[in-house]
């Protein structure tokens, strides 16, 4: 019924260790998903689980599977790989979402944006580079 | 020896990772804003595939794995999504 009774103990001790460390760190980043203050400091926390958390359970499954089947076993491999590329993507596309939604409200938490660069040479006071600049706003406005 | 050490590791992570989204749930339900129920979400897909992989673990199969890897894709595409559509409010432009 076990499959796990013809694993030998060298295989069995990391693959417990490194499964304990998985599901520990991801429940660590959850407990600070629930405990933190405000959204920005909780963007941080859930990090943990997916990067040495979801690692460590990965390693533990590729060296329980390569003991089981006596051959190496890397498919895990493959949601590393992706969690690695998605994760960054997703959790920065989150924070600039909030980040628009407070300016938009006139949170006073968030920083201002950043004005948009001036030309080297011009003036700021000059006409013409006042016109540029209406027509920069009115591009990214057109955006 | 090695069978009761590995069944109760794989019990002690489960319990962990199904607290973890105990935690993850109540964010996605009481999360005071939009984005934060988002992260809540993200969070529970991340803690599933990790809970899927135990299972296979326990089980000794690597069905589960398949499973676990169409999670890890629905969250990305999840949570891009809602990102995308609070940022703008529509998600296909």
């Amino acid at each position: 019924m076990n499959p796990a009774a013809d694993i030998p103990l060298w295989v069995a001790v990391p693959t417990a260790l490194l499964l304990l460390l998985g599901a520990g760190l991801a429940l660590v980043g959850s407990l600070g998903l629930l405990r933190l203050g405000s959204f920005y400091e909780r963007i941080h926390a859930p990090t943990l689980g997916t990067t040495l958390g979801i690692a460590s359970v990965l390693a533990a499954s590729m060296l329980y599977f390569s003991a089981l089947q006596t051959r190496p076993v890397l498919h895990e491999i493959l949601i590393g790989i992706f969690m690695v590329v998605t994760t960054p993507v997703t959790l920065m596309l989150l924070a600039r979402a909030a980040l628009y939604r407070d300016r938009t409200e006139g949170s006073r938490d968030v920083p201002l944006p950043s004005p948009p660069p001036q030309r080297p040479g011009t003036d700021a006071s000059a006409p013409d580079s006042v016109i540029v600049q209406s027509g920069a706003e009115k591009g990214r406005q057109g955006l | 020896m090695t069978a009761a050490l590995l069944g109760w590791s794989i019990l002690v992570a489960q319990l962990f990772l199904g607290l973890g989204m105990g935690c993850a749930a109540f964010r996605l339900m009481r999360g005071p804003r939009a984005q934060d129920r988002v992260l809540g979400l993200d969070t529970m897909y991340v803690n599933a595939t990790m809970l899927l992989l135990t299972f296979g673990i326990r089980t000794g199969s690597t069905h589960y794995f398949e499973a676990a890897l169409v999670i890890a894709l629905l969250g990305f595409v999840a949570t891009a999504a809602l990102a995308k559509f609070l940022m703008r409010g529509e998600v296909i432009e």
